[in-house]
């Protein structure tokens, strides 16, 4: 199971708590987690990538152990913690006071 | 007995407030959406319990949310708004090239004769429409393709498609307006288009008797007479009486014709109402003093309106969207402001009451007459 952690917008949208859990087929990555993500919540469909370019919203950021993966490659592996569960992908808003 | 019920958006928010047909005691309930801007929210004419409502945010982008039961509860729709072909660029503030990109939707107009077809305004502008209540959108791109797109240019809100009005006598006919680039109307249900800016003059622009480009802020029309339009222009109130095919001036003797909203009195066509904003370059009151100004002529002849407005140290703002009637007798006149507050007059506008002093800021208001 891939642990994920919204943002609190995104958690009243989806009505979920503060992590969600999935399951992600094949490689564990941006993309793939993403799409688990979009498929188990479709409504928070454009609201971490764009629909269409599924390029990252520019306000969007995504952690995981510490590390800032944002300007990653979508294909890129996450860290293995990521993968086996121990250690959430954190999906965050960027600071930017409002 | 018959009540109404206001739909306000705000800068937090949306809030649902509701009154019998007295609109003495009113109950507040919100906020939905709590922390998101809420640009519209609008019921539809066949089914007043059916509500659009255009939710977005600089984080997470746009959101459409719908509910059917009058705003107790709500389910996301769908948000994938997709420009048609390639967009193509508008004018930037420095009348550079800029492509077309979707930020989001300032105005959701329903049908008149089905619930689940909707009517999206969205910046960068252009019309889009749902015919399944919202899941899927489609661009009408006759109008984004009219030719005159390259010279449309943003105006300090953004380049907004902000006024959408479907004529109830002719189907084919509907009328919107893009700041900054005018008005525009459809006779074929919205194929082709044509701007509709004859008569308005605009300093702000290389020939300020274009085509295009004209910073309109919000139109209006009355049911019963549909060729019959009044404009708020970034200066200038404006009127046509043959659906646009030329504007005449009615700023007559108002204090500032600067403003952002028009609206028209439920039963009487020619009573007309204006907030007018001190200038382009100070979005408040004269002189600190709300006041909103009705003309019971069609314009020209204005009188002032201040009975329960402030009188002093105001420097509120009142949005394009934000002012709205009912169709009770009186005719009941609402608006919303930047400071949080929603007016009502239950007597056509000779006095007012604050049904709510603390809101965030107010971006639209629309109310619904229930039976």
């Amino acid at each position: 199971m891939i642990r994920v952690v919204l943002p609190a917008h995104l958690r009243t949208l989806a009505r979920v708590g503060s992590e969600v859990q999935l399951n992600v087929e094949g490689p564990v990555t941006l993309l793939s987690v993403l799409g688990a993500l979009e498929a188990q919540y479709p409504m928070l469909c454009g609201t971490i990538r764009d629909q269409v370019t599924q390029q990252r919203r520019p306000f969007v950021r995504f952690f995981a152990c510490q590390e800032d993966f944002s300007h990653e490659s979508p294909d890129a592996l996450l860290p293995g913690d990521v993968a086996k569960g121990a250690e959430p992908l954190l999906i965050v808003g960027a600071i930017a006071g409002g | 007995m018959s009540g109404v019920r206001l739909l306000v958006g705000t800068r937090k928010g949306a809030f649902v407030l509701t009154s019998d047909g007295k609109r003495e005691k009113w109950e507040v309930n919100g906020p939905h959406f709590a922390g998101w801007e809420m640009y519209h929210i609008k019921g539809s004419p066949v089914d007043p319990n059916r509500l659009y409502a255009s939710q977005c945010s600089g984080w997470f982008g746009q959101l459409i949310q719908r509910s059917n039961d009058g705003g107790k509860t709500w389910e996301p729709v769908g948000n994938k708004f997709v420009y048609d072909g390639v967009p193509g660029t508008h004018q930037w503030y420095d009348g550079t090239a800029h492509p077309w990109e979707f930020k989001r939707v300032w105005h959701l107009e329903p049908s008149l004769d089905d619930p689940d077809t909707v009517y999206a305004g969205v910046e960068d502008a252009a019309l889009f429409r749902s015919s399944d209540g919202g899941q899927n959108w489609e661009e009408l791109s006759g109008l984004r393709g009219h030719g005159s797109g390259p010279h449309w240019q943003p105006g300090a809100g953004g380049m907004c498609l902000h006024s959408i009005i479907l004529d109830p006598k002719n189907r084919e006919r509907m009328f919107i307006a893009i700041s900054a680039a005018g008005a525009f109307r459809t006779d074929d249900a919205g194929k082709t288009w044509q701007p509709i800016n004859r008569g308005l003059h605009s300093q702000y622009i290389p020939d300020p008797n274009a085509e295009v480009g004209h910073c309109v802020h919000h139109i209006a029309m009355h049911g019963i007479r549909p060729n019959v339009l009044f404009m708020q222009k970034h200066w200038d109130v404006m009127r046509t009486d043959d659906a646009g095919d030329s504007w005449k001036e009615i700023s007559g003797n108002l204090p500032t014709d600067f403003g952002f909203v028009i609206d028209i009195h439920a039963h009487e066509p020619e009573t007309i109402y204006v907030v007018p904003i001190k200038s382009d370059s100070e979005h408040f009151p004269l002189d600190g003093k709300l006041r909103v100004y009705r003309s019971k002529s069609g314009g020209d002849e204005w009188e002032e309106l201040g009975k329960g407005l402030p009188e002093r140290d105001c420097y509120v703002n009142v949005l394009r969207d934000a002012m709205s009637v009912d169709t009770l007798d009186p005719c009941g006149v609402y608006f919303g402001t930047t400071g949080g507050q929603v007016y009502a007059s239950s007597n056509a506008g000779d006095s007012w009451t604050p049904i709510v002093r603390d809101l965030p800021a107010v971006l639209s208001v629309e109310v619904q007459t229930l039976p």
